[in-house]
């Protein structure tokens, strides 16, 4: 079932355009992350859905109920969401039990079942030592956790995080980022999570809607994401990339002095004149002699331009044979080659991802 | 079948519409009734027929058309300039010796300028002439009692006594501005010149005076301002004295038959000059560059006065004398004097007084209770109003937001005495009749401190981050609950701070109560003001030592709430 439908979603300040007809729709109990970088309007997509701020243009809809409009937009207070801001708003005049219960007592619940369910909460986020402190006495990860309490204990119809783990330190992000995921496997709420780290986004993410501008670029499951970017702004943002430019002659596919035979490729149909595709580091193998060329792959001349160990693997910039095209390899560590040396690049055209 | 669908579409509308903006209207409205409407009937007073109503010059032609009137004009800038020249030869070196001297006794002196701060300045006048009426005064008995000379030499009822009684309540003004100035100066600045060989003084004359140039004469402005819209120390000291001023002058076209158009005419150069000479002083304080602040991690070293510290602490002694010692020391004694003129006895002592202000004359028992009533009541109006204005400004919640701050904040720079003309223009007439009611005293107060409790309101909302209560909202609490619970709370301890603010000089304003008072709805200031007429000294000055009692009831409270910043605030306010 659908729970969240944004329409044409547009959010104008001035003559600037912050979001740009956004489509997205949730499903029940899916976890979607708003991936992109800084300034792109992640933050104003959120706040529209949050009902914070009115759409230009466009729609939003919740279980088939219009709820923004350019014309008119139902009040937050009344479209049962919650929340994580990028500043987290930990209400420095409560404790962290009056913080956490406030949703609850704003919902008319009954006191004992308020202190039940917040006790409940402040266990599953392991903060329930601290319920009498303040704000002001807690560190950064605690009070994200307060936040994250705070927001889940209403059981919203929809969770918005805002970058939450964007002020911890790298450990602390690693370990919350796994937080979340449990957090969300374990009450299923519909959730729009905003960042601008991928790493993030993968780990904790049923789908991926990469930002660009104000405008989606793709939205796709992690994997397919990595493997399939369909633009060129998708592909450098998530992980790291090779782009090569050619041109369909016939049936081959001609790039910088090596060509590929079309019939090669993972959907031949889809490509005529200029193309573009996206090659990963990781898809691309190097070997001394001229390999077997197998069914599958296909095999280029060339040789080392630069190399870098980093320990879990080599970095490697490979020239294919009086080519101008630099490619980046990643090899594993037992893989050495030195600068200089002829090298043989087997790649394999079906992992090269068509991007416009 | 479209209608129906329209009705289904105004019902979504209406089930979306953010209810809480129908108080936003209303606050506009209570802005308007405020400020706006005053300001332009007074305004168009100026140009109207006091007996038929048409369009005319003549009010001004009226106005300006005799010598006496244009007389008290000169008298004002006169007066103006002086009182303003004064305090920077009153407040100029004390705040030098205070912020950047090895001078003993800073806390006494300053201590002494927080007193002067708290006399209202028709207090002070009265204390003058207790010190320096023709003979009878103390300095003259004193003076006469020394020669054994026939008649004393001073006689306050003349200008320059009026000048300096003024410029002794408006100097801590020029002391604050410049202190200000001077503690953001690093003593780098001034030893870079030292080792370049330039002795104490030549320093202090070419570096750090230069430097504070700005703030000074930011301070000359805001005390001729002070000095020319004053309406209480003119008025007793003047009017005996036998010359006007220009806030006397429209009090006089206030006498029966009260000629209002007259008096909004009359009252347009003040306005004029005080909104203008208000710009020039912002752009004047906002060229901060040349005040070089940079110095302000810089080290401060006091500079060493040697031999030349005690006749500085003497120059702040007697200056603080002139401005509090001695006028307080008259007050009190007048006031618990059976006849201040029988001097310092044992059998001159009485409660007497203060029981008969206090409890025996019920027009001095309501007058008190009114200064209080109507006090509280403006000031927790202003903070309330001026508060919401900065919420929907800063909130964003309608579009002309910036517009609202400025009306807010328009008051500042018009007079108390045109502001009470320009009420009299307005709520004496049908369709809201004010006039004769407590209520117009009450609303021109607000009108009148409002930038003060918007000033404060402003900087409170602004650092609440407006996500808290986004919080709130998306967890299901209306806008009202957001403020009641996170807003309130965090803002708590601050506006109480600018309650106290407003509430001090609500509860000792004359120039604005004098216009609109009538029997039933006098304060204290009034009273004071009323009774001058009786020569009856003991009494004035009891009321004023009430008067002075309120505001250090509420000074103590405003250090305990907001700590020792408090009353500077009110000063940039
Ligand atoms: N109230 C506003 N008025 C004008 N421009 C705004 C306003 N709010 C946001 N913007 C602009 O809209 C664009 C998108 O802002 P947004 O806050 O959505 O970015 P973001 O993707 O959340 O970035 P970040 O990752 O830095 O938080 C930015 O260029 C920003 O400057
Ligand atoms: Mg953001």
């Amino acid at each position: 079932m659908t729970r969240l439908t944004l329409r044409d979603l547009t959010c104008r300040f001035g003559t600037f355009t912050a979001v740009d007809g956004v489509n997205l729709a949730l499903e029940q109990g899916e976890f979607v992350s708003l991936l992109g970088p800084s300034g792109c309007g992640k933050t104003t997509t959120l706040r529209m859905i949050a009902g914070l701020l009115d759409p230009t243009e466009g729609t939003i809809e919740m279980d088939g109920q219009l709820i923004s409009s350019p014309a008119s937009a139902l009040p937050p207070e009344k479209r049962n969401m919650s929340m994580i801001f990028q500043s987290y708003a930990i209400w420095p005049n409560m404790t962290v039990a009056q913080n956490v219960g406030f949703g609850l007592e704003v919902r008319r619940l009954p006191r004992r079942e308020i202190d039940a369910k917040v006790r409940q909460i402040l266990d599953v986020v392991r903060m329930a030592h601290l319920r009498d402190r303040y704000p002001a006495e807690l560190s950064g990860g605690q009070q994200q956790r307060v936040a994250l309490a705070r927001a889940i204990v209403v059981q919203p119809a929809v969770l918005l995080l805002d970058e939450p783990l964007s002020n911890l330190d790298a450990n602390l992000r690693e370990e919350m980022r796994y937080e979340i995921r449990r957090l969300h496997d374990e009450f299923h709420i519909t959730t729009v999570y905003v960042t601008h780290d991928q790493a993030e986004a993968m780990v904790t993410s049923d789908r991926i809607a990469v930002m660009n501008q104000g405008r989606i670029e793709q939205v796709d499951e992690p994997r397919a994401l990595y493997a399939r970017p369909r633009t060129r702004f998708v592909a450098g943002f998530i992980g790291r990339t090779n782009f090569l430019d050619g041109e369909v002659r016939g049936e081959e596919v001609v790039f910088d002095h090596f060509s590929i035979k079309l019939s090669r490729f993972a959907d031949p149909a889809t490509l005529c004149g200029r193309v573009s595709f996206s090659l990963r580091p990781q898809s691309i193998h190097l070997h001394r002699q001229p390999a077997a060329a197998s069914g599958d792959t296909c095999v280029i001349a060339g040789h080392v331009v630069q190399r870098a160990y980093l320990g879990e693997h080599w970095d490697y910039a490979v020239r294919p044979r009086e080519s101008a095209l630099q490619l980046r390899v990643t090899a594993r560590p037992h893989e050495v080659f030195a600068v200089d040396e002829p090298v043989w690049l087997e790649l394999d055209p079906r992992q090269m991802a068509h991007i416009v | 079948m479209s209608t129906a669908a329209e009705a289904r579409s105004y019902r979504l509308r209406w089930r979306h519409l953010d209810k809480s903006l129908f108080v936003w209207v209303l606050l506009i409205g209570v802005l308007l009734v405020l400020v706006i409407n005053p300001l332009a009937r007074l305004l168009w007073a100026s140009f109207q027929d006091g007996e038929t109503g048409a369009l005319t010059l003549g009010n001004y032609a009226v106005a300006y058309g005799r010598w006496r009137y244009l007389e008290a004009l000169g008298n004002s800038l006169v007066l103006g300039v002086a009182v303003a020249a004064l305090c920077t030869v009153f407040g100029v070196p004390m705040a030098w010796a205070v912020s950047r001297t090895d001078m003993p006794g800073k806390g006494l002196v300053w201590a002494a300028i927080l007193g002067t701060f708290i006399m209202p300045s028709y207090l002070g006048a009265v204390a003058w002439i207790l010190l320096a009426g023709p003979n009878a005064g103390w300095l003259n008995r004193a003076w006469m009692a020394l020669t054994g000379t026939a008649a004393g030499p001073l006689d306050v009822y003349t200008m320059s006594g009026l000048v300096l009684i003024v410029a002794c309540y408006s100097f801590p003004y020029m002391f604050v501005f410049t202190r200000s100035a001077l503690d953001l100066i690093s003593s780098e600045m001034e030893e870079a010149a030292a080792t370049l060989g330039a002795g104490v003084v030549r320093t202090t004359l070419r570096v750090t005076l230069p430097l504070t140039l700005p703030a000074i004469l930011g301070a000359f402005i805001v005390e001729f301002l002070e000095a020319i819209a004053l309406f209480g120390a003119p008025a007793l000291i003047a009017l005996p004295g036998r010359f006007q001023v220009m806030t006397t002058m429209l009090w006089q076209f206030f006498e029966f038959p009260p000629k209002v158009e007259v008096a909004a005419a009359y009252a347009m150069p003040l306005l004029v000059i005080t909104v203008v000479l208000f710009w020039l002083q912002r752009r004047i304080i906002a060229r901060k560059g040349f005040v070089a602040l940079t110095g302000k991690g810089g080290e401060r070293r006091p500079l060493r006065l040697g031999a030349w510290r005690w006749p500085m602490l003497g120059y702040c002694l007697f200056v603080t004398s002139l401005s509090f010692f001695l006028p307080m020391l008259v007050v009190l004694h007048a006031a618990f004097a059976k006849a201040w003129g029988r001097g310092v006895a044992l059998d001159n002592v009485t409660l007497h007084n203060l029981k008969f202000v206090l409890f025996d004359q019920s027009t001095t028992q309501a007058a008190t209770i009114h200064t209080f009533v109507y006090g509280g009541t403006s000031a927790a109006f202003a903070l309330g109003l001026a508060l919401a204005i900065a919420y929907i400004v800063h909130r964003r919640l309608v579009p002309f937001g910036g517009t609202l701050s400025y009306i807010a904040m328009a008051p500042f720079v018009i007079p108390g005495i045109v502001l009470a003309i320009g009420f009299y223009a307005a709520y004496t007439t049908r369709p809201l009749v004010l006039y004769g009611t407590a209520w117009i005293l009450i609303l021109a107060f607000t009108t009148r401190f409002l930038p003060i409790a918007y000033a404060n309101s402003d900087a409170a909302i602004r650092s609440v981050n407006p996500e808290l209560e986004d919080a709130v909202r998306i967890l299901g609490g209306s806008r009202r609950l957001a403020m009641r619970r996170v807003l309130a709370p965090l803002l708590k301890r601050g506006l109480a701070g600018a309650f106290i603010l407003v509430f001090i000089p609500a509860t000792r304003e004359l120039s604005s109560a004098i216009f609109l008072y009538t029997t039933g709805t006098q304060v204290l200031s009034v009273l004071l003001f009323d009774k001058s007429d009786e020569g009856n000294f003991e009494i004035l000055s009891s009321i004023g030592l009430i008067l002075v009692v309120i505001t250090v009831v509420l000074v103590m409270l405003g250090f305990r709430l907001v700590g020792r910043d408090f009353m500077l605030k009110r000063t940039t306010a």
